[in-house]
């Protein structure tokens, strides 16, 4: 398969090093402390977030720290075939405890010591690059509920097909088989957070996947501090109006 | 600068399903015309000459590809979309389209249409996928006319005639390839352009010219829908079909789904097939088997014969066994007859150039119009091709290159276009020319960014390289090499120091390509592609440039140079104590032919150092040699032949068996050592990625020919094994001195050629070489001429930590593809090389008829083939004349393999020797041939 031509477009008209479109939208679901809607071109991602709250399982109630659990659902029309999706398998389960871990680095857990906080993120349409998109939807909708973060996290993922780094891969690109690097990046602090791999790739190509993968969370860090930004002024112009 | 656009389409597979796939439209795609102010003209390719810009359909790209290739057709937009088509349609078109845009010689710009924001075109309902490519190509030439404004004219070139109303309509300049070809002036293009007729499609459309001869001689070829569901339900096979070399009428199609191979009979049956082609074949049903097969031997609609060749090197090159003999004998108890088959359809077309001349034939009167003229392609398995030429007169003695381009089912020939011409026929480096193009190797001099890579010249061991921690200095040791005469590639050298607690350090060095040829460079690259270096009788060449093959890389006398040497330390008796590998710098002290070394060997006068190196390791290769043998190592014989070419003329002066030497064998010997010591370096530590090559054990089948000949003759062969067939080989000694070698020839033809592949690909058991009767076996010793060492080099320096393994390894499709490809170059570089043997034999024959004697080695109805030792040639001798075509009084014995003559008073057997006269006959002008008759 020809994933770049020669003349340097992939097969959705992008460039190797360009992302896709993105939107996002604060504020989707009203009954949530927080959420966000977020979408990387075809891929749209709805997070909710519940808490800090009391904890639910006293067992699980730590004195020292909160504690963050995620659930990550895709819905089942979010891929072509609308098949049902069975709750709690392997991968969604994997997705999850990835997901949980990303953002419980970057909230300040220990401000809110026997509590709990709630992150469900759902796919509502999958175009490749879903777990990226959720790690973005978390951000904001963490941000939405209020919840004290060290940095806002962002995600992205880079591939490599044809001797080409190619930045944000979509479903068709992500399925070709060849590696797939998913970033999490703290752009503030400028500390990586998650780093997966699945696939084997030479040290030195790797180098540069993951340099193209942290220049697109940077992006996407640019584009969410805009979007929260713009999101706070009109509160402020529902407040004062 | 991404404007975006998500569209919604539709795909099928298996069942409906909705896709949805993102299309961003761009504004940052130029147009690729220098001329041009608005686009960034960094990238432009389109000439500012006052040619018109042509948009091309895909229709013509399809068909007149070999006209695009012609320097006259420059200034060319590849749209996007017409590339996809093309690409969909006919991949190796799309390959020499591709190359065609990036050729820096040639103007050929790709203009993705499809991602621009003004020439994208979304579909309309009810229009077919084929009606919207048009609408764009023509939204697309609009553009690039409104673009350019009235700077330059833009043309729109199709065939299709609706597409070209509806363009004129809108006010876009569209012709034809054949008027705008006409309003170039140039008559010979005239001659490249594809005469557009559809096989099978529109028959009734095609006008009635000879309404006599107009009949139908093919059967309809079945349409895909019905041939894949043929195969589905196995009523047909699929294979590619294989034309004998030897009778072009007889064809072999491999497929899986009977385990078989099936035999196609005659030219109706091939229906149009040619060799190479993916068909579809039904089986006839088994009555016809063995008729067809009868009918075979009379049918030789066309005089067709057999030529004098060389000596089959190996199975692979050899006649196939199914011999006519059989046939003929014709009793049912014999072997169960092997499946006859029919093409029904073409799956896949195979068609490309091929290399040949015109059928003699008269100038037409009122010469300068056109003519039609037969095309008989030098590859016999190829049938004649018709085509259209206006320069008859220039073509009729020359060595034409002719494309196919439809074949219908009213003409007995394929018709074509005339592509280009190389030389006079019978000129000697015409006819070289064509054995390079026939056996598709590549010999033009190498791209200016393949030279850029090599370093720079008069080049010299650098302190850096002595400094580097991975190079082991060797300077010391007294090395030398053993090569032919005149070898200025020079790749391996040896060196023997006594020990001393008794024992030998033994090594060979290998020039260090590696060190000069890196992955991923335009000179790799390269070397990859052409994988071997050829060597014709007066010409080699190269795999890389002159400056590395001949100086920097080559281990010259008294120079100093990298090396990449295997080191052993062994006893006297040469078992191997301890291995070691390093990168070296070396010094050889000597660069000896085999003739010289043999000369130091035998003169016992002689004491100085590297003679007494040269004997202890000719003591110790003889060692090895031997317990190689008791491991059942065949020993084969090979009719090599050497000439002695005029250095001004360039002709043979003389023709010879090439003359093996004990320091032939003792080199041999070592470089076998050093191969399957690195192979089993190598695998060791790249279990699933290492380059070997491996030798398949000969199959009941192949041998068959080799025992019945044995039977025939008294002698019993073991082919159990090659332990037991090398033993029954040595035993093999009859009263007359050359019948043991005799025998090694005719065992060597029934092997399969050895091939390259990767250690992934086949379970440990298939790695065995066969031949040496080695567990492993890999190619190390000849970098600088052979693709395959470069890669074992890389590999070895992976496996000792020196370098990384480049990424490539991890690819094993790729790998895959690279072993192919090495297998298929080694293999045409050997038919090359034979074939220019054969072509230098005809030179010489030509001013030299001789008499000579030879040995019958096969049997046929109307004579033998008979093998001439002194020549290292092959050909039929007949028995009866060519017009007596009954071979009433001739009576061939199956059994006892011999034929005699009915009154029982000649007899002629199997390995028999006779005398024969050899001649050069012109049959036809300008095509000469080898004949030979009984003296």
């Amino acid at each position: 398969m020809e994933f770049v031509t020669p003349e340097g477009l992939r097969q959705d008209g992008r460039r190797p090093r360009e992302l896709r479109e993105m939107r996002a939208e604060i504020g989707a679901v009203s009954k949530a402390n927080g959420s966000a809607v977020f979408e990387m071109g075809n891929t749209k991602v709805l997070a909710a977030v519940y808490g800090p709250r009391e904890v639910q399982n006293k067992s699980q109630q730590m004195s020292n720290q909160a504690l963050v659990r995620c659930e990550y659902t895709m819905a089942n029309f979010s891929t072509g075939d609308r098949m049902r999706k069975p709750k709690g398998d392997r991968r969604s389960t994997e997705i999850s405890l990835v997901i949980r871990q990303t953002m419980e680095e970057c909230i300040l857990t220990h401000l809110m010591p026997r509590s709990q906080i709630d992150i469900f993120v759902q796919v509502l349409q999958a175009d490749g690059g879903t777990r990226s998109a959720c790690i973005n939807a978390a951000t904001l909708a963490l941000a939405d509920a209020g919840i004290p973060m060290r940095d806002i996290v962002t995600s992205c993922s880079a591939g490599y097909l044809n001797s080409n780094a190619l930045l944000d891969l979509n479903y068709v690109e992500d399925s070709a088989g060849g590696p797939d690097v998913t970033v999490g990046f703290l752009p503030k602090l400028d500390k990586v957070t998650l780093l997966q791999m699945d696939a084997k790739l030479p040290i030195d190509v790797f180098e540069d996947v993951m340099e193209l993968a942290i220049e697109g969370c940077k992006a996407i860090a640019t584009y969410i501090r805009n979007v929260m930004l713009e999101h706070t002024k009109q509160l402020e112009y529902h407040r004062d109006g | 600068m991404l404007h975006n656009k998500s569209f919604v389409k539709k795909t099928k597979s298996g069942k409906v399903m909705k896709q949805v796939r993102e299309h961003y439209l761009r504004d940052d795609i130029y147009c690729g015309a220098s001329i041009c102010k608005k686009c960034d003209s960094s990238v432009a390719r389109l000439g500012a000459s006052t040619s018109p810009i042509l948009v091309l359909d895909t229709n013509v790209v399809l068909t007149q590809i070999g006209l695009l290739e012609n320097s006259a057709i420059d200034d060319v937009v590849m749209l996007s979309v017409v590339l996809d088509e093309v690409k969909n349609k006919n991949l190796s078109v799309y390959n020499r389209v591709r190359a065609l845009c990036s050729n820096p010689l040639r103007r050929f710009f790709v203009f993705s249409n499809e991602h621009h924001k003004d020439t994208y075109i979304k579909d309309m309902s009810g229009e077919s996928k084929n009606d919207r490519n048009d609408r764009a190509i023509r939204v697309a030439a609009q553009w690039y006319q409104n673009h350019l404004g009235g700077a330059t004219r833009v043309l729109l070139i199709t065939n299709d005639r609706e597409n070209r109303r509806k363009a004129i309509e809108e006010g876009i300049g569209a012709e034809t390839i054949e008027s705008y070809v006409k309003s170039l002036g140039q008559t010979h293009l005239l001659d490249l352009l594809v005469q557009s007729a559809n096989e099978d499609a529109n028959m009734e459309d095609v006008e009635d010219l000879r309404p006599s001869k107009r009949k139908v001689l093919y059967s309809e070829h079945k349409p895909m829908s019905e041939i894949t569901s043929g195969l589905h339900r196995g009523i047909y096979h699929q294979g590619k079909l294989r034309v004998n070399r030897y009778n072009p009428f007889e064809a072999y199609v491999g497929s899986e789904s009977i385990g078989d191979e099936i035999i196609i009979y005659g030219r109706t049956n091939m229906n149009r097939a040619f060799d190479g082609d993916v068909v579809a074949v039904e089986l006839l049903s088994r009555d016809q088997w063995h008729e067809e097969k009868s009918l075979t031997i009379a049918d030789d609609e066309d005089d067709e014969e057999e030529d004098v060749h060389l000596v089959p090197g190996s199975a692979d090159d050899a006649p196939r066994a199914a011999s006519v003999l059989q046939g003929s004998s014709g009793d049912s108890s014999s072997s169960s007859p092997r499946p006859a088959g029919r093409v029904i359809g073409i799956i896949k077309r195979n068609w490309h150039s091929y290399c040949g001349s015109l059928d003699p034939m008269p100038m037409p009167a009122g010469s300068g119009g056109i003519a039609y003229a037969l095309f008989v392609s030098k590859d016999r398995r190829i049938p004649k091709i018709r085509i259209q030429t206006r320069q008859l007169e220039n073509l009729l003695d020359k060595r034409i290159i002719v494309a196919v381009d439809s074949w219908d089912r009213l003409s007995r020939y394929p018709s074509g276009h005339y592509v280009r011409s190389i030389g006079e026929i019978g000129d000697r480096d015409t006819e070289s020319e064509v054995v390079l193009i026939e056996n598709d190797i590549n010999s033009r001099p190498f791209s200016s960014q393949v030279m850029t890579c090599l370093p720079p010249l008069p080049w010299s061991v650098s302190p850096v390289d002595i400094a580097n921690p991975i190079r082991q200095d060797l300077r010391h040791l007294n090395v030398f090499s053993v090569d032919p005469p005149g070898c200025k590639d020079i790749d391996d050298a040896l060196h023997c120091t006594a020990l001393s607690n008794g024992n030998f350090e033994v090594g060979v060095h290998i020039a260090d390509v590696t060190n000069f040829v890196h992955p991923g460079t335009a000179l790799d690259d390269e070397a990859a592609q052409r994988g071997t270096s050829v060597y014709l009788v007066e010409r080699r060449i190269d795999m890389l440039p002159k400056p590395l093959t001949e100086d920097i890389c080559s281990l010259r006398a008294d120079v100093e140079r990298l090396a990449f040497s295997v080191i052993w330390e062994m006893t006297p008796e040469a078992d191997i104590v301890s291995t070691s590998y390093t990168k070296s710098i070396i010094k050889s002290s000597a660069a000896l032919s085999y003739v010289e070394a043999q000369a130091r060997m035998d003169d016992s006068r002689l004491m100085d150092p590297i003679t007494r190196d040269l004997r202890n390791m000719n003591a110790l290769a003889k060692k090895m040699r031997l317990r190689r043998i008791e491991r059942g190592a065949l020993t084969l014989a090979s009719a090599e032949v050497k000439f002695q070419i005029d250095t001004e003329t360039h002709d043979p002066l003389d023709i010879g068996m090439y003359q093996i030497r004990e320091a032939n064998q003792m080199v041999e010997e070592f470089m076998l050592a050093a191969n399957v010591s690195v192979a089993e370096k190598i695998l060791k530590h790249f279990p699933l990625c290492s380059l070997l090559r491996r030798h398949p054990t000969p199959t009941k089948e192949m041998l068959e020919p080799l025992i019945r000949t044995a039977v025939a003759v008294g002698l019993d062969l073991d082919v159990s094994s090659s332990k037991a067939l090398a033993d029954s080989l040595d035993r093999a000694l009859g009263d007359d001195p050359y019948f043991n070698k005799l025998i090694r020839i005719l065992a060597t033809r029934c092997m399969t050629q050895a091939v390259y592949f990767y250690s992934g690909d086949l379970s440990p058991p298939e790695y065995q070489h066969y031949g040496l009767a080695a567990r492993l076996y890999t190619h190390f010793t000849s970098p600088i001429r052979r693709y395959a060492d470069v890669i074992v080099h890389r590999l070895l320096a992976a496996s000792l930590g020196i370098f990384k393994l480049p990424t490539l390894f991890l690819d094993r499709p790729k790998l895959t593809t690279i072993a192919d490809n090495l297998n298929y170059r080694h293999r045409n570089a050997q038919m090359a090389g034979r074939a220019s043997v054969e072509l230098h034999t005809l030179i010489y024959f030509k001013k030299r008829p001789t008499d000579t004697e030879a040995r019958i080695v096969k049997i046929r109805s109307n004579g033998f083939i008979v093998f001439v030792p002194k020549f290292g040639i092959e050909g039929p001798v007949y028995l009866t004349g060519k017009s007596e075509k009954q071979s009433g009084e001739w009576f061939v014995d199956e059994q006892e393999q011999k034929i005699k003559k009915l009154d029982g008073s000649i007899t002629y057997n199997i390995l028999q020797a006779v005398r024969i006269h050899m001649e050069v006959v012109e049959p036809q002008p300008n095509r000469p041939k080898l004949q030979l008759t009984l003296l």
